[in-house]
């Protein structure tokens, strides 16, 4: 391989003045792999168009806090938000893949619920409300999952720091007094 | 809709938890089921299994766990129960959340490994395995990874499988009540622990398959220890078919327990023994190919009724479907470089390093900063004893990934508890925990 990054090889880089779309929404390819760039109000009903057109499962819903990489490449007409909610449909028919992101703005961070449509999302999505701060709208039961009920902050946020306790070595005696 | 936004930004958010009955409303109660099958709520109202007059609440909402010994470690079932029936049930988890997706964007590419075999630990191969293809797949040399790695990396996957699914076996005996069962499950995966050892060095968390190929080459003899291991594994196996599959009072308690239809399966999301356990034909091995799989010969197992009993069976005979692939990698295994030669992400071999400056330099480069990933974001899958194992990496072209998300197989496997309880005993409850083999470690990461 050369020292050069590898980029792939079906890359839509071509300077055509329409951007390629599936379904009416814009349509990526990251490494191979389909993207689909829905707005918030074409979120739901992508996602029923999709479940009808076989896709029937939900492989992973998950989110990515884009707080400190905001210029990232996305296909054009799509406004690059805070949040990111990234869905992964598999369709067992077609044994095919595809992925919706979904940008979501840091002042109103809400989604419709895929609850309706695709209940195995019910845990995953409390796991994004949880570690995010991203609401479902219309979740039956949208509750902390992982973290403790009284827990303060979101944090998979770019902005939640990662916490340390400070290690004390076995063989550390004289800068803690010696008191061991 | 901005309430919500509003409620969190209060602090004032709800415990998660199971709402008695008289605190519901029908709705919610039908959405529980209607949305599962797919129906709407008049027609899930058909149903039946829901009575749906509040004032009429005779039933109780029970706790079984955190600490309960057959929830497999930490997981905490809410169970609406009338009389001996489970009505509702609610998975609770979080128990030991250790933040290690934040953790993750943290540690290096190279360090990487580390953390996701700890989310699995029943499986931890397979694990290393997608995050390692996820990150190759950023990089772009998914193509260029050296035959023996990959032959090594399946062998390995396949190996993980029958310890974990021998691990099943001990503990399903267990929950079930064929004690003994667990001495023996635990023996006969201790083997296959004994020969990871041998080859990594640890018997769990091994860290042995990295981006670029695997950590080490096989040791001497590794090919007599594995065809000892195939030799050793099926007469065990023999006698655990007479030991439980014939036998009646293990078929009494399994079957007919925890049923789960296609479509219920399908629309949770569930992978695995539990999809296949349906009837469903899907098995990423075979269906997705990753590796190698695609020269390999076997066969896919599936069930007929999606009950705990499917499920017990699919498992011990893909025990004899890893032994069949195993056999086959012990044929076919080719000489060469056990990780790819590339100066960008393995470091030089220790003799160069004394008479070459770049050599140093990049072997320094690679454990102080770690190699850089070019910017994009990539979902891999792969089939991990407990189903489709996913890594979803966002990388922002530093040394770190920007966000590592690991799809758990178990975190969505879990949520087909309530569907598989419903009008059951609370007695089975036990064996259809059990049936699904959860790894709390990897539900909460």
């Amino acid at each position: 391989m050369s020292e050069a990054t590898p980029e792939p090889a079906d890359a839509p880089v071509d300077d055509t003045p329409e951007p390629p779309t599936l379904y009416g929404v814009p349509l990526s390819d990251s490494r191979g792999q389909r993207v689909l760039h829905p707005s918030r109000e074409q979120y739901v009903a992508l996602a029923r168009t999709l479940l009808d057109e076989t896709y029937t499962t939900c492989s992973d819903l998950t989110a990515v806090d884009y707080l400190t990489f905001m210029g990232r490449s996305l296909p054009a007409g799509v406004t690059a938000e805070r949040f990111e909610v990234v869905v992964n449909l598999l369709s067992i028919e077609r044994r095919e893949r595809i992925r919706i992101r979904v940008q979501v703005p840091a002042d109103d961070p809400s989604v419709p619920t895929l609850f309706d449509l695709y209940p195995g999302t019910e845990a995953m999505e409390r796991e994004v409300y949880d570690m995010f701060g991203i609401a479902f709208t219309d979740h039956p039961d949208l509750t902390r999952i992982l973290m403790p009920e009284d827990w303060e902050g979101h944090p998979l946020r770019k902005d939640y720091e990662q916490g340390r306790i400070p290690v004390q070595f076995s063989g550390d005696f004289a800068s803690k007094g010696g008191d061991r | 809709m901005t309430s919500i936004v509003d409620t969190i930004r209060s602090g004032n958010e709800p415990a998660q938890g199971l709402k008695p009955r008289s605190e519901l409303t029908a709705r919610e109660l039908l959405r529980e089921v209607g949305a599962v099958l797919r129906m709407s709520e008049a027609e899930a109202a058909k149903l039946g299994d829901i009575p749906v007059d509040p004032s009429e609440d005779q039933t109780m909402i029970i706790n079984m766990g955190p600490q309960h010994p057959s929830t497999h470690g930490v997981l905490r079932l809410m169970l609406e129960l009338q009389g001996e029936t489970v009505l509702r049930c609610k998975p609770i988890i979080g128990y030991l959340h250790t933040g290690m997706e934040k953790q993750g964007e943290a540690l290096t590419y190279m360090q990487g490994g580390t953390n996701v075999t700890r989310m699995d630990y029943l499986s931890p191969l397979n694990n290393e395995l997608v995050f390692s293809m996820a990150v190759e797949q950023l990089l772009g040399i998914e193509g260029d990874i050296p035959e023996r790695a990959v032959w090594i990396r399946m062998l390995m996957s396949e190996l993980n499988r029958m310890a974990s699914h021998l691990l099943f076996l001990a503990t399903n005996g267990m929950d079930i009540g064929a004690v003994s069962m667990m001495i023996y499950g635990w023996r006969e995966r201790e083997e296959v622990l004994r020969f990871f050892q041998k080859v990594t060095g640890l018997r769990m968390n091994h860290n042995y398959i990295r981006p670029g190929g695997v950590a080490a080459d096989l040791p001497a003899g590794w090919r007599d220890d594995v065809l000892e291991l195939l030799d050793l594994i099926p007469p065990r196996l023999e006698e655990y078919d007479i030991l439980m599959t014939g036998q009646p009072i293990w078929r009494e308690r399994l079957q007919g327990v925890g049923v789960i239809t296609p479509e219920e399966a399908l629309a949770l999301g569930a992978t695995g023994p539990i999809l296949r356990g349906t009837g469903v034909p899907w098995d990423l091995r075979r269906d997705q190919p990753y590796l190698r799989y695609p020269e390999m010969e076997f066969d896919v197992v599936v069930g007929s009724y999606g009950d705990a009993f499917d499920r017990y069976a699919i498992r011990l005979n893909e025990i004899r479907e890893s032994m069949r692939i195993v056999r086959q990698i012990l044929d076919r295994m080719p000489q060469g470089d056990y990780r790819i030669q590339n100066k960008k992400v393995t470091p030089p071999p220790r003799a160069r390093i004394d008479e070459s400056m770049e050599a140093l330099i990049h072997h320094f480069k690679i454990f102080t900063e770690g190699f850089k990933v070019p910017e994009g974001e990539v979902y891999m899958a792969v089939e991990s004893p407990r189903g489709e194992v996913g890594c979803y990496i966002a990388s922002d072209g530093g040394p770190t990934p920007y966000r590592m998300h690991v799809r758990a197989p178990s975190f969505v496997n879990i949520q087909c508890l309530p569907h598989m309880m419903r009008g059951g005993l609370v007695a089975d409850a036990v064996a259809v925990i059990s049936s699904v083999d959860p790894v709390l470690g990897e539900v909460d990461r």
